[in-house]
């Protein structure tokens, strides 16, 4: 061929069309390049997003609190004395104060400007004050001559020209008039008291050392009437020479707690007025400590004692075995080491902030046992404390009569590392426990966020499903791999694969609807069958070698599986048959029955035993599969030299075979194990939901993944549940990742020492 | 003898026999569950007989009319717990339950009546189930017919009465069309006006005239409704024309309207044919009809066509991302430890717990993006959201996510498969790497795509627990297409074969009645998914065989 028509047939190299068309196509080249790439990337990234993402939403759980210093001014403009009683409203706007003269003032808390100020026309001198729960927005004030003059601080607000108006209005209960309480008129030198629609409780100590109870009952016949009638009980607790320091009533009106001067702590039951009953006497205070503040945890249950060492400590009543109620410390916080002038705690959580004399505040958390925040806010002693309803804005006083506003961000201190895995003594417990309780009707309803009942359920679960499945995946996939005829290899094997894409929630519903009632009904027969089908699958090996050699003959080897499948189904059928009849004869007509009564153990319809066997099925094939793979892939040269040595078939396969393949075989287990813990609809479906922590197999469990399942739609986006669930979700990601990254190292080394051998 | 059996132990045969036997039972698990469901799920479409007999029960004595749902046998002593002595010495006692419907009448529509306390057995050839709209099945023998003007009785009563019964259908689909379609169409254009009135609004447009344009269109509208509602008056005013009497197997007399009624038949009078006939009826009208009733009666078209639309948009999102993502690892990525840590991280995206997803979806697409959308897009719809709450949008992206790794795995697994020749023939030719893979490497591992799409698609289609908090709902007002703009409604709930399941088994107010409808639902959704299965390993067959052959 001549140069000529090589050059009419491909256009000259120099051609500026053809240089044109190169840089055209070297363009699309880098250009499908930078794409794939870009778009290659993008997808890794979006794919690390999830744990990122996972991650930022639990980590401001862990967050610690943060106060911001808002204002500060002086808050004389507001007091004439000095102060008593200081609360905020809903939104913190709007304060009120109280002080010794009798001025109740209500200002603007950013500011300390005064909205409007009353006078008390008391007729005596203010001796002691009191104040009801925060919710209830009361308090007391205990005068000179026995008298007492109960108010109610109320907040109106309106929407003129579409802003907040927040206007502060007070009633009286009791009505403006004092109310007498002594009948002897003494100074009252401590006072309590609590209200509610029903009644109001009222305890009060005098100068000369008695403790008098009042209750006021709300008369119903006057219903109508502008001013509520009261029925009025009395009676005295006779405290013989204590001196009284402190008292509290809860705000069920039930109980009574007397500090005494030298930090004994007595606990009365005054739910019936005429018979108050002393339940237990506490030394709250160590030898050389004084008590030096007192205050209810919000709900009424536990009561924080203070003391001048910068410690809190926390007591609620525990039943003791003779199911009376004895006060026990809980747990304590330390502040610093200066005495603490003034608790407040939260209105709708169990946390609390305390002040020392040094001018340090703390916020603090009782259930996660969190000290959230110790912070020096003032150069003198605190006085005051008061926390807004919602907890976010902190208004304190000091002995100087500086106010000092403060800012709070504190999401999420209900829980901490220690409450989510350790054991937590709840309220009204017993003992310390593992609970997952997330939530209640009621408002001080203390969440409890334990999430060890539910790691529990998940490797429960899994821990049974690898119990059902393990042996069966094996021991088949040795069977598929070495011993099967080739052509029933090709049946077989796709047929457990669809096994592993067939939907979980099909198996939740058959196991929740269909086996756990035949389950329960034919528990021996179940239990037959795991015990009979080896023994008859042996029993049937033996009489395969004692049939003529003619018979055996017509089977080519490779299909002992395919025979043994009526054997299966006989022994499957013999055993239900025999169920009913076996109950009767041994476990008294009734096995579950029996287990309960013979063995103590519970047993739910929805057992562990039903969720092993429904999971194992989802998690055979998975095991089947990639230890088949591995079995299979064991070069041949290897078993075709340990028979040509003489070894039997099943010697290869125990000495030579199954030592190879281990790896991959470990890997299955692995990837078995993170789909089992990972797996969500079955366990929903076929277990009771109970987040009980026990092993037993007749009882069911809640897993992590049933519970995310269950109560994420209704937790409130970015509350404290919420990313509790999130934290729940996370573990669950780092529990399969962990199982699945060790498989598929194990699986990487074992196709490289393949590729050597 | 001894020898042969220290020799049949020594050789190991019955281990091997043993792992033998483990595949029998897997493979007999398998199986079995495939024909449970299919017996169970083809076979409620079945009509069954319907048995009368006495039933004595301590003094009382009450005649039974129904349809046996099931059997046991119970232990006398849980009988005798619940009150029911039943004659004789045996322990164990076989019982019945009897679907006796009717459940209007003040009594349970399931009861369980034990064999020895049942008197003689016959099927009137008279009774009649009754199929309704509310209230589930009505067993009894059909009295009489009334048109309001007329009575019929004896001869012509039946005729008269499936006539009635088409008379409704016909009229009820009329009622429908009103109501689902002209009503739902104004709705939507009435709401559509409230949105842009108070996109003007939140705009602070003053124009008084764009407001009296949207109160005009807003008046033409309600006149619109208000003729469509007379016809619809009218149509419910003719509807309830017709009712029948009917007896109940203790001898009262009932009467029913027909507007409730969908279908009215006498099992025990019918041939095999008819019952043939009855039997693909039924099957149609639940692949085809809504659900009613709690869902525990009629059809599941809604869940069919959710699942579908689903599984289709999250095939247009996952593939080419997983394309991409594949050739990006297999042609252009470096080989290296990078590399390798991208694959096991992929590889262990598979392995990820699918709820872990759903918790990722929920929060990251519906509340993250979507409160977003909602605010750069929306703002007049707030505070109801529109993208920011679960819908379709998001769960089709959240099984994206999750099926990623299935189709990144599949494509590349092709890509490896591709011989190098080819590669180096085209490069060797003087193609550039782009055009290489272009029109050379991806055309042929189209079938692997495929392989990992049909996977994807198998996965999706069985998934539920993602799906419940990313936008699945037991019960959705509206299919996510239909004749309002903008026709695809993505920011709709949806319903799903899977999410059904789960609900209607275990969330239903009447277990019993809902079970042979799950049944039936789970067998749809395994015939669908053990297809999808089948399809793709015959592709990747095809494919295999055809590149041994090309690489020799």
């Amino acid at each position: 061929m001549s140069d000529n028509t090589y050059k009419k047939i491909l256009p000259d190299r120099n051609d500026p069309r053809t240089l044109r068309r190169q840089r055209l196509r070297d363009l699309k080249d880098r250009l499908f390049k930078g794409s794939m790439a870009l778009g290659g990337i993008s997808v890794i990234i979006a794919v690390m997003l999830i744990f990122f993402y996972l991650f930022y939403v639990v980590i401001p759980l862990f967050y610690p609190a943060e106060v911001k210093e808002k204002g500060r001014y002086d808050f004389n403009q507001v007091l004439n004395g000095s102060p008593l009683f200081l609360a905020m409203e809903e939104y913190g706007e709007i304060g009120i104060s109280v002080d010794d003269a009798g001025h109740i003032t209500f200002f603007h808390v950013d500011d300390g400007s005064v909205v409007s100020q009353q006078t008390l026309e008391l007729g005596s001198r203010v001796a002691s004050a009191g104040s009801s729960d925060p919710s209830k927005a009361s308090f007391a004030l205990g005068l000179a001559n026995g008298s007492m003059i109960l108010a109610r601080h109320i907040y109106k607000i309106s929407y003129p020209n579409d802003a907040r108006l927040i206007t502060p209005d007070l009633v009286f209960p009791l009505g403006e008039e004092p109310v007498e309480i002594d009948s002897d008129k003494k100074t009252l030198t401590h006072i309590a008291v609590q209200l509610n629609e029903e009644q109001i409780t009222v305890a009060a100590v005098t100068d000369d050392g008695r403790l008098l109870l009042n209750r006021f009952l709300t008369d119903d016949s006057f219903e109508d009437e502008e001013e509520a009638e009261f029925e009025k009980e009395t009676n005295n607790i006779d405290l013989g020479t204590l001196k009284v320091a402190k008292i509290r009533l809860d705000i069920d009106q039930d109980e009574l707690y007397v500090l005494t001067d030298t930090g004994d702590l007595l606990y009365f039951n005054i739910s019936d007025l005429e018979e108050p009953e002393l339940l237990d006497r506490v030394a709250v205070a160590a030898t050389g400590e004084k008590v030096s503040a007192m205050e209810f945890l919000n709900g009424g249950i536990s009561m924080l004692v203070a003391n001048d060492k910068g410690e809190i400590s926390q007591w609620f009543p525990v039943a003791d075995e003779n199911n009376k109620n004895k006060l026990h410390e809980i747990r304590s916080f330390q502040l610093g080491n200066d005495p603490i002038t003034a608790i407040s705690p939260e209105y709708f959580r169990k946390g609390f902030i305390a002040g020392d004399t040094d001018g340090k505040i703390g916020v603090f958390y009782t259930t996660s046992q969190r000290t959230l925040l110790v912070k020096p806010i003032s150069n003198h002693s605190i006085v005051q404390l008061a926390i807004s309803p919602r907890g976010k804005k902190i208004l304190m006083l000091d002995t100087q009569n500086q106010a000092n506003i403060l800012d709070v961000v504190n999401e999420h201190p209900e829980v901490s590392w220690y409450s989510i895995w350790g054991k937590v003594w709840y309220e009204s417990r017993k003992q310390p426990e593992y609970i997952w309780q997330s939530s209640s009707a009621s408002n001080d309803f203390e969440p409890k966020f334990s999430l060890m009942p539910l790691t529990v359920g998940t490797l429960k679960a899994a821990f049974y499903a690898m119990l059902f499945a393990v042996p069966l995946a094996i021991m088949g996939a040795v069977f598929t791999a070495y011993f099967m005829s080739p052509q029933m290899r090709n049946v077989v094997k796709p047929t457990i694969e669809i096994m592993e894409a067939l939907p979980t929630v099909i198996l939740g519903f058959l196991a929740g609807l269909w086996m756990a009632p035949l389950v329960e009904k034919n528990l021996p027969g179940i239990f037959m069958i795991i015990i009979l089908t080896p023994v008859a699958v042996l029993l049937a090996s033996f009489v395969w070698i004692k049939l003529p050699a003619h018979i055996r003959h017509r089977f080519p080897e490779g299909w002992e599986a395919a025979l043994l499948v009526p054997v299966v189904i006989a022994v499957m059928f013999f055993a239900m048959a025999l169920s009913h009849p076996v109950e009767s004869l041994l476990f008294e007509n009734d096995m579950p029955h029996w287990i309960t009564t013979h063995l103590g153990l519970d047993f739910d319809q929805r057992n562990s035993l039903v969720v092993g066997i429904a999971m194992g099925f989802a998690v055979i094939p998975t095991i089947f599969s990639i230890s088949e793979d591995a079995i299979f892939s064991v070069p041949k040269h290897m078993t075709v030299g340990s028979l040509a040595l003489g070894a039997t078939p099943w010697q290869t396969l125990v000495r030579v075979v199954i030592l190879t393949a281990s790896p991959g075989i470990f890997s299955a287990l692995m990837i078995g194990l993170g789909r089992a813990v990972g797996e969500t609809m079955i366990v929903l479906m076929a277990t009771g939901n109970t987040p009980i922590m026990d092993f037993n197999i007749f009882q069911g469990f809640r897993a992590l993944s049933a519970n995310i399942a269950v109560e994420m739609p209704e937790s409130e986006v970015a509350s404290t549940h919420y990313r509790v669930l999130f934290l729940a979700a996370l573990v669950l990601f780092l529990f399969t990742f962990v199982f699945n990254t060790i498989a598929e190292v194990v699986r990487q080394r074992l196709r490289e020492k393949y590729s050597s051998l | 003898m001894k020898k042969m059996n220290s020799n049949w132990l020594k050789s190991g045969t019955p281990w091997i026999w043993l792992t033998g036997g483990a595949v029998a039972v897997s493979l007999v698990m398998v199986i079995g569950l495939l024909f449970l469901i299919a017996i169970r799920g083809l076979g409620q479409f079945w009509p069954t007989e319907i048995i009368s007999f006495e039933y004595k029960q301590g003094d009382q004595t009450k005649t039974l009319l129904g349809e046996v749902a099931d059997q046991e046998t119970v232990q006398r002593e849980r009988l005798q717990a619940l009150g029911i002595k039943v004659p004789g010495e045996e322990e164990w006692i076989t019982r019945y339950l009897l679907k006796i419907g009717n459940r209007d009448q003040g009594h349970p529509d399931f009861v369980w009546v034990e064999k020895l306390l049942m008197g003689d057995v016959s099927t009137p050839p008279d009774a009649c189930v009754i199929e309704r709209d509310e209230w589930g099945n009505f067993y009894g023998y059909l009295q009489s017919f009334s048109d309001q003007n007329t009575t019929v009785k004896g001869q012509d009563l039946w005729k008269r009465v499936q006539k009635s019964i088409a008379r409704r259908l016909e009229l009820s689909r009329q009622i429908k069309e009103i109501e689902k379609h002209q009503i739902g169409k104004i709705n939507a254009q009435v709401e559509q006006l409230r949105l842009e009135k108070r996109r003007l609004e939140l705009d602070n447009v003053t124009d008084e005239a764009a407001y009296t344009e949207i109160k005009r269109r807003r008046s033409l509208l309600d006149k619109k409704y208000q003729s469509l509602q007379r016809t619809l008056a009218d149509l419910y005013q003719k509807v309830k024309r017709d009712s029948i009497v009917v007896m109940t197997s203790d001898g009262k007399e009932v009467t029913l309207p027909i507007a409730k009624v969908r279908r009215i038949y006498q099992p025990n009078r019918m041939s095999t044919l008819d019952k043939i006939g009855f039997y693909f009826t039924k099957m149609e009208e639940f692949i085809t009809d809504d659900p009613r009733e709690a869902n525990t009666e009629g059809g599941i078209f809604p869940a069919i066509f959710g699942t579908a639309l689903m599984v289709m948009l999250m095939s247009i999102i996952v593939t080419p991302f997983g394309v991409i993502a594949a050739v990006y690892l297999h042609e252009y990525a470096k080989k290296g430890p990078l590399t390798r840590t991208i694959r096991i991280a992929v590889n262990n995206l598979a392995g990820v717990p699918s709820i872990v997803y759903g918790v990722f979806g929920l929060g990251f697409f519906v509340y993250l993006i979507g409160g977003r959308v909602d605010q750069i897009f929306f703002p007049e719809a707030l505070p109801a959201p529109t993208f920011g709450t679960p819908g379709l949008l998001w769960s089709s992206l959240t099984l994206a996510l999750l099926t990623l790794p299935v189709v990144i795995i599949a494509t590349e697994e092709g890509l490896s498969r591709i011989p190098r020749t080819i590669r180096e023939g085209s490069l060797a030719l003087g193609a550039t790497k782009a055009e290489t893979l272009w029109r050379t490497v991806l055309p042929m591992t189209t079938p692997a795509m495929m392989t990992g799409l049909i996977l994807a698609v198998a996965r999706a289609a069985g998934e539920v627990a993602p799906l419940m908090m990313v936008g699945v709902v037991k019960l959705a007002p509206s299919l996510p297409i239909d004749d309002n703009y903008p026709f695809l409604h993505l920011d709709r709930k949806f319903m799903h074969l899977g999410f059904h399941i789960y609900d209607v088994g275990f969330q239903s107010p009447n277990v019993e009645a809902a079970r042979p409808l799950v049944y039936a639902t789970a067998f749809v959704l395994v015939v669908l998914i053990v297809a999808l299965n089948l399809l793709a390993i015959k592709i990747r067959n095809r494919l295999r065989e055809k590149y041994i052959t090309q690489a020799q």
